[in-house]
């Protein structure tokens, strides 16, 4: 239980700074020096102490968005553990709720993005809706792909103590899935080669583009429940990789810490060495990872 | 005691459209009777329900009866009673809606009709899910079938509402004889009328199969399945609102009723059952929600989405068929609550859409999405109802649709595992990522309708005439909303009552459900508790954001981007929205666009609309019926319009071949 | 060894989906190219002690020659000797495509099983993996509109023949295996030229605007 809280306690404390080592990977590859480790800290405490800008058209749904979008991610991470204890909450099936509250902040972020009655932030949703939609087969298939290979059905087992023997007797059906919920993990966290963090035209990106009205306080959840939300993915990819097992669990945690760092720097590399895909190829990519991981299903039925 | 509480509902709620009759010269007064009879039944009903629910003995009747071959026989098991829920109580949420949407004292004899038939399609509705005789059955459902045809038929001058009439009344007409055929072999088989010696059939007799073919054909046309379900979207969208409602929340659910009843019948069904009404589920899920998205009027995209619904329920009625052909009684379990649960919440989270869609019908005359926008702040209340509604329906938790969901996505998953003999029906594991595709589309086509009619500036003039619904239109969807929070919040709660229903529809001792019951109980015990954290979390960081915003903050116009005119019309229409997707789902649609191309170095005027035609209705039956009466018109005018020397010679030829043929037959 | 074998029927399998997902012609031809090279492995993987190790090695290395070298080599030359435009330019979308391999590779595992094949004990995935990369190769041969990428289809269809061949290499003598090489060689040779002269004449390979020219 001691264990779990502390596993709480980072999964809420460590995800900016997930971000920044992607930065400063990706700055090292440009040749810069790049912004401080713990600058999305500083980005979070100086936006908490600002005020709000609400445009004239919104409603209440706009002040929902960020709110239910960073509530719902971090009850998420009720469900995943991050080392060697189980998480604070499993049951069978807790996988579909697992899923279905990100679905449920992605909902509530594009229907805020809506309420601006702005075209951009309208357009930014529609991309969010509709990638989504063809992201959230993918996972799930992965998600079926590990229950098969671990015989459980909760996310604690599916990535605990299974996932060792699982890897020995059906080794490449996992590699595929772990590839695909890559893939997954970079298109729901609106990474390169899906979205660019960082462009600053509006009519070629789809998170960014749904924030563009939120500010101060509002703004912070959303910056930090992104943060959240690419750990969780992160810590998903990470888990399924490091499938052995750990006596300790203590160096179950040490090394899921260095799993996930391994993960920022792979993210970084890969936003350095590759653009983004044009719009319409990511359904393409979307629907490969999922025939990837409908092939892993097959190989694991067979 | 329950039975006489559910016979007096089934005849309360039939008689209670007598009343508005009886007082029509006190207009207010007459609806206000008849609904608050509709409701009294509606009550009584499902206190009845209730209370069967909780004996473990199901309440039974049976009375001889002049008609022939039949028999009052009414029982009230799990199953019946679980579906009495829905069935009276939406209607009664109607019933109510109607007081302020369709006044009695406005709309005159039209009102009085709708009322009749309103009590009537309730008590007959119930009358299906209680009736323990075919005869009596079919009874109920054709009563209950030509009341909801005069329903359709309200605004009977309107020639789409007659069109839609038209093609219902013929569907179900068509599935009235699938049945009347299903139970003349079932009777047959059984060796009597009563549902009570149809139990316990065995499944490998040569009639079985053509008796599940009629049954799906039969009661899939009443509830919508895929290429049955062309009759839908029009009648749905041509009826007052809370018709719609009634229809889609729960007339549908009667043709689900009917499958579940008649597939219990059979002592351990095959495994093809399962996959095939699986399969039906899953193209009707996908291809629901694709037509869905495609739809901008507002009651036509709702009722896709029922044919979605309903795929969702059949899937998870397949897996429970599975589990029986496997005798795996977990899957039994999940796939049949997960099936029965959806059919509950789907009747209020769809009730409360069309009636929050009804609201906004009400208030700007217009249910072009495209048409629509900016109404949250014209009506907030029907505005965060409706809301309710949209995430219900999408499955996010913590509401009601996500449990069902939940359900039949844990019965999919568990055909992942090799259990139980072979041949493994693994292909039914993929039913999860179909679910996950099913919600997030639904989510989709919902960011798309509440984005279009209730956020952002209005489109037209029509967007300007919102205002909020009187209270008594209010309450009802309130009353949906919070079952839809209820059942979301507390889904351990009705668990033991599924798992009755599971036990009684497969014939399997409770005790050997009970080990998956309970581990079912505590999982749902654990979704209790994330949907609670989930709640405080959105409470504390709502009033850390009041704490750290102080009172007032500065308002400004949205930001352009640089752009500094930007007019409401420049919004992302819901039909833009869609897109994306729509065009995924190409090689199902047949759209039909109006151009009027801009011509000239300075153009007048352009125009573009487009619209996506039902592909089963519009684009097959409507063109194939219209041959075959150009075909019948063509050697009509041959046999008619010829001359007496032709006809003679025909009238020769029929009888030289009838001779012959009597001949060569004798 | 085992798993080195399942390594490679899985790899090739992928490279399937890739060769379908693909929309540049020269990433296509390296996936071919990787996939032919693969396949040249499994001779070796598979042989048993009783093979003879000369039969082997030349079928190893005769494979890897001819398909994963000359073949591409060939096909590269060509597109840029013809200045191809290196998009795949599908009739069957990207998506379409992939749904349908995985929809074969899905049927091909599911009733491999089924098959009343000689030697069943060979390898549990070297009959999948035959049919599913035949299926891969038949759709690329008909969703694709250059004549390129249908060649392409059609050395993919050839490596899943190939694939059978290695179950039934204990039957099949040296000199068949060498012919049907030899016949795609020839084949690919062919085309090769007669794509060259088709676009220096018309300066397009859309085989949409070929079968206007049979009048």
């Amino acid at each position: 239980m001691l264990l779990s809280a502390i596993q709480l306690l980072l999964f809420l404390s460590l995800p900016p700074f997930l971000l920044g080592v992607i930065n400063r990977v990706k700055a090292r590859v440009a040749g810069r020096t790049g912004q401080p480790l713990l600058q999305p800290y500083f980005d979070l405490w100086r936006l908490l102490h600002k005020g709000a800008v609400y445009s004239t058209t919104t409603t209440w749904v706009f002040r929902a968005g960020p709110v239910v979008g960073l509530a719902a991610v971090a009850t998420a991470g009720l469900l995943l553990s991050f080392g060697g204890a189980p998480a604070m909450l499993s049951f069978s099936g807790d996988f579909v709720l697992f899923a279905y509250l990100l679905g449920l902040a992605r909902f509530f972020t594009a229907l805020a993005a809506l309420d601006t009655g702005s075209a951009f932030e309208g357009m930014g949703a529609a991309r969010e809706v509709s990638f989504a939609s063809l992201a959230e087969p993918a996972l799930f298939l992965c998600l079926v792909v590990l229950a098969r290979a671990t015989g459980a059905l909760s996310l604690s087992q599916m990535l605990g103590e299974g996932l060792g023997s699982a890897w020995s007797t059906s080794g490449p059906a996992l590699l595929l899935t772990a590839l695909a919920l890559f893939v997954v993990a970079l298109a729901e966290n609106a990474r390169i080669p899906v979205d660019d963090p960082n462009t600053h035209l509006e009519l070629t990106m789809i998170h960014e583009v749904m924030v563009l009205d939120h500010s101060g306080p509002d703004f912070a959840f959303i910056l930090y429940g992104a943060a959240l939300k690419l750990f969780l993915f992160g810590a998903l990819v990470v888990r399924l990789a490091l499938g052995f097992h750990f006596d300790s669990p203590w160096a179950a945690l040490l090394a899921f810490l260095g799993g996930m760092l391994v993960f920022a720097v792979v993210v970084g590399t890969v936003e350095s060495v590759m653009a983004r895909l044009r719009l319409s190829r990511v359904p393409q990519m979307l629907v490969g990872a999922s025939v990837l991981s409908v092939f892993a299903l097959v190989l694991l039925l067979r | 005691m329950s039975l006489a509480l559910a016979i007096a509902a089934v005849l309360l709620t039939a008689s209670s459209g007598a009343l508005s009759v009886a007082f029509r010269r006190q207009p207010d007064r007459a609806q206000r009777l008849a609904a608050g009879a509709l409701v009294l039944g509606a009550l009584l009903g499902m206190a009845g329900a209730g209370m069967a629910l909780a004996s473990p003995v199901p309440p039974s009747l049976d009375v001889g009866w002049q008609a022939p071959f039949a028999r009052f026989a009414v029982r009230l098991d799990a199953l019946s009673a679980l579906f009495l829920f829905p069935v009276l109580g939406v209607p009664a949420a109607g019933a109510v809606y109607g007081l302020g949407y369709f006044p009695q004292a406005r709309h005159g004899a039209r009102a009085v009709r709708l009322q009749i038939w309103f009590g009537l399609v309730t008590g007959s509705m119930a009358l299906v899910c209680m009736a323990a005789n075919a005869i009596l059955f079919l009874l109920a459902w054709e009563v209950m079938a030509l009341a909801a045809f005069l329903l359709v038929l309200t605004d009977h001058e309107e020639p789409e509402a007659q069109r839609a009439a038209f093609v219902y009344l013929a569907s179900a007409h068509v599935g009235n004889l699938a049945l009347f055929a299903l139970f003349v072999l079932l009777a047959r088989e059984a060796g009597s009328w009563d549902f009570a010696r149809m139990a316990g059939l065995a499944a490998t007799t040569p009639a079985a199969p053509w008796l599940f073919g009629l049954a799906l054909g039969g009661f899939g046309l009443k509830a919508g399945l895929m290429p049955l379900h062309f009759w839908l979207p029009g009648a749905h969208a041509a009826a007052p609102s809370h018709v719609s409602a009634l229809m889609s929340g729960v007339l549908l659910k009667t043709g689900v009723y009917g499958l579940l009843r008649v597939t219990g019948f059979f002592e351990a069904p095959p495994a093809s059952w399962g996959m095939a009404l699986f399969t039906v589920g899953a193209v009707s899920g996908v291809l629901g929600v694709a037509f869905a998205l495609a739809q901008h009027d507002l009651k036509r995209l709702l009722a896709y989405h029922s044919v979605e619904n309903v795929g969702i329920i059949a899937m998870g009625a397949g897996l429970a068929l599975l589990g029986r052909a496997r005798g795996d009684g977990a899957l039994v379990l999940l796939g049949l609550s997960g099936a029965v649960l959806h059919t509950v919440n789907h009747a209020t989270f769809k009730a409360l859409l069309f009636l929050g869609a009804g609201a906004v019908v009400h208030a700007t005359q217009t249910r072009d999405l495209d048409h629509l926008g900016g109404l949250a702040r014209a009506m907030p209340r029907t505005a965060a109802l409706f809301l309710v509604g949209a995430a219900a329906i999408s499955g996010l938790p913590p509401l009601n649709g996500f449990v069902s969901e939940w359900l039949v996505a844990l019965a999919s998953v568990r055909t992942a595992f090799d259990l139980g003999a072979l041949p493994h029906p693994h292909a039914a594991a993929l039913g999860v990522p179909v679910l996950a595709l099913i919600g997030g589309l639904a989510a989709a086509c919902f960011a798309k309708v509440v984005g279009a009619v209730f956020l952002g500036n209005g489109r037209s003039p029509h967007a300007a005439l919102g205002h909020e619904p009187p209270p008594s239109m209010l309450a009802p969807m309130a009353a949906l909303a919070a079952v839809c929070f209820a059942i979301g919040l507390l889904p351990a709660l009705v668990i033991p009552s599924l798992t009755r229903a599971a036990a009684q529809w497969a014939r399997l001792p409770e005790a050997a459900l009970a080990a998956p019951a309970a581990e079912a109980a505590r999982s749902a015990a654990r979704l209790s508790a994330v949907a609670a954290v989930l709640l405080l979390l959105v409470a504390v960081l709502v009033l850390w954001r009041r704490r750290s915003l102080g009172a007032r903050q500065p308002a400004a116009e949205t930001w352009g981007c640089g752009f500094t005119a930007p007019t409401p019309r420049m919004q992302y229409t819901g039909s833009s929205l869609a897109e994306a997707l729509v065009i995924r789902f190409g090689w199902v649609f047949f759209p039909r666009a109006r151009v009027i191309p801009p011509a000239g170095l300075f153009p007048r005027r352009a125009a573009f609309s487009s619209s996506v035609p039902d592909t089963v209705l519009d684009v097959g039956i409507l063109p194939a019926l219209g041959s075959l009466a150009r075909l019948a018109g063509f050697s009509r005018a041959a046999l008619v319009g010829g001359r007496v020397q032709f006809q003679a010679l025909l009238l020769l030829c029929g009888l030289i071949g009838l001779l012959a043929w009597l001949y060569a037959s004798g | 060894m085992s798993r080195w074998t399942d390594t490679v029927f899985i790899l090739v399998v992928v490279i399937d989906f890739f060769a379908l997902a693909s929309s540049r012609l020269g990433a296509a031809i390296r996936a071919v190219a990787a996939q032919g090279a693969l396949l040249s492995l499994l001779p070796v993987l598979l042989a048993t002690g009783e093979h003879q190790t000369a039969h082997v090695v030349a079928l190893a290395l005769g494979a890897l020659l001819v398909k994963g070298i000359a073949i591409p080599l060939m096909m590269g030359w060509a597109i840029r000797e013809a200045a191809v435009r290196r998009e795949v330019e599908p009739i069957v979308g990207f998506v379409p495509s992939m749904v349908l391999g995985a929809v074969g590779v899905a049927l091909a595992f599911a009733f491999s099983g089924g098959l009343p094949l000689p030697t069943p004990e060979k390898h549990p995935l070297l009959v999948p993996t035959s049919l599913a990369t035949v299926w891969t190769g038949l759709l690329l041969v008909v969703s694709r509109r250059k004549a390129v990428a249908q060649v392409l289809g059609f050395l993919v269809l050839e490596n899943g023949v190939f694939v059978f061949g290695v179950l039934l290499s204990d039957f099949m003598p040296v000199m068949v295996e060498a012919g049907v090489l030899l016949d795609l060689f020839a084949a690919v040779f062919v085309m090769g030229i007669v794509m060259f002269h088709i676009n220096r004449e018309f300066a397009s390979l859309d085989t949409a605007k070929l079968s206007a020219l049979k009048d």
